[in-house]
């Protein structure tokens, strides 16, 4: 029988001072089923999940779905925080499952419900329609008859204060994390919503957009701008540190006269 | 009317009602409060024109911005176009006639026909 002989430089310590990967612990979640479709009562399953100090809410979901129950609907995409696919209430507030780490939670119960103030498709799974036609309405882009850079002239000019009058409410990534903390948009479905008011500010503030005019009389109605009562859950939730409420009161001020 | 307008009311009714309402208060407590309850005291207030035309005047802004707080709230309620609409209708109506009644008895009050 041939033996092979390990270099001694290349022999692994095994010394007791090598840092030993961390046994996963397991917690219970709780995830709400329900298919509107079979006009079937919301009801909650309990999986116990392997978890580590990294692990993400989203993971232990993608867990079950992959080892426990493949039925489970959730949706998501990119994982980081970018997409705003995979919101949802997260032991009662609403939050980003891939940006939120069972280990933050500081629990052993994970409770997972669908986004509230939102139809629901199937177990974690919202319907988008209503944020995103809304978000349409705001017309959020640049309204600007010269925005066609023409030979001989130059883009428009933006100072860093310009900028920062408008920057943080285009980190939005539409989420609806702000629409589902709203306690207004719970009562009144018809209400425009912090994700669709932030985003008319962020454009209306924009030093090279024209389009002030057009975008105060979609806010400016019975559903509008004046039905927010400033309760700021919506900047509580947001998970890219945006301020919708802030941006409704800024936006107020230009229908109150207070800023041009 | 647009939202903006309307909001612009309420929140002018509401500081000026502030205002008016702390003069009344602070006139109430020129004399002992029973005092300022009696019979003839009253009667003497509305007989006091300045006087009777604040009261007048708070009546109007009280209606005004009770009734367009009453409409929100209902608004955010429910919703639906005709209930909307009656709402609407239904505020302006309601306040028309309170500050019709509140009218009727400050000048009643003031003319001495009560």
């Amino acid at each position: 029988m041939a033996t092979v002989t390990v270099p001694e430089e290349k022999k692994i310590d095994e010394s007791p001072a090598a840092p030993a990967e961390p046994k996963p612990t397991t917690i219970t979640l709780r995830i709400s089923r329900v298919n509107p479709s079979e006009n079937a009562e919301a009801k909650f399953e309990e999986f116990k999940v392997p978890v580590q100090k990294w692990t993400t809410v989203l993971e232990t979901i993608l867990h079950v779905k992959e080892k426990l129950d493949h039925s489970v609907a959730v949706r998501y995409s990119c994982r980081q925080a970018s997409c705003g696919s995979c919101g949802m209430k997260i032991n009662g507030k609403p939050r980003l499952a891939c940006y939120t780490k069972i280990s933050e939670l500081e629990s052993n119960v994970v409770t997972v419900e669908p986004m509230n103030n939102f139809q629901i498709i199937r177990d974690l799974a919202v319907n988008f329609e209503q944020l995103f036609s809304t978000h349409k309405k705001m017309k959020p882009f640049i309204i600007n008859e010269e925005s066609e850079v023409q030979p001989g002239t130059k883009e428009f000019i933006q100072t860093p204060q310009d900028l920062e009058k408008f920057l943080q409410f285009s980190y939005c990534i539409k989420c609806g994390l702000c629409n589902s903390a709203c306690p207004t948009m719970a009562t009144d479905k018809s209400f425009v919503g912090p994700q669709g008011l932030a985003q008319a500010y962020r454009y209306t503030a924009d030093n090279r957009d024209k389009g002030k005019e057009d975008r105060l009389k979609i806010v400016d109605q019975s559903h509008g701008i004046w039905r927010c009562h400033f309760a700021g859950s919506c900047s509580n939730v947001c998970p890219k540190g945006v301020d919708p409420a802030m941006a409704i009161q800024l936006l107020r001020g230009y229908l109150l006269g207070f800023r041009k | 009317m647009r939202e903006s307008i309307i909001m612009k009311i309420h929140y002018g009714t509401a500081l000026a009602a502030v205002a008016l309402v702390a003069v009344h208060i602070l006139m109430r407590m020129s004399q002992k409060f029973s005092d300022s309850l009696s019979y003839q005291n009253v009667l003497a207030n509305y007989h006091f024109l300045p006087y009777a035309l604040m009261l007048e005047v708070i009546l109007v802004l009280l209606s005004v911005h009770g009734f367009n707080g009453l409409r929100v709230i209902l608004l955010e309620l429910k919703q639906g176009a005709t209930y909307e609409k009656a709402i609407n209708y239904g505020s302006l109506a309601a306040m028309a006639v309170l500050i019709a009644y509140g009218s009727r008895t400050i000048l009643m009050a003031g003319m001495g026909t009560s």
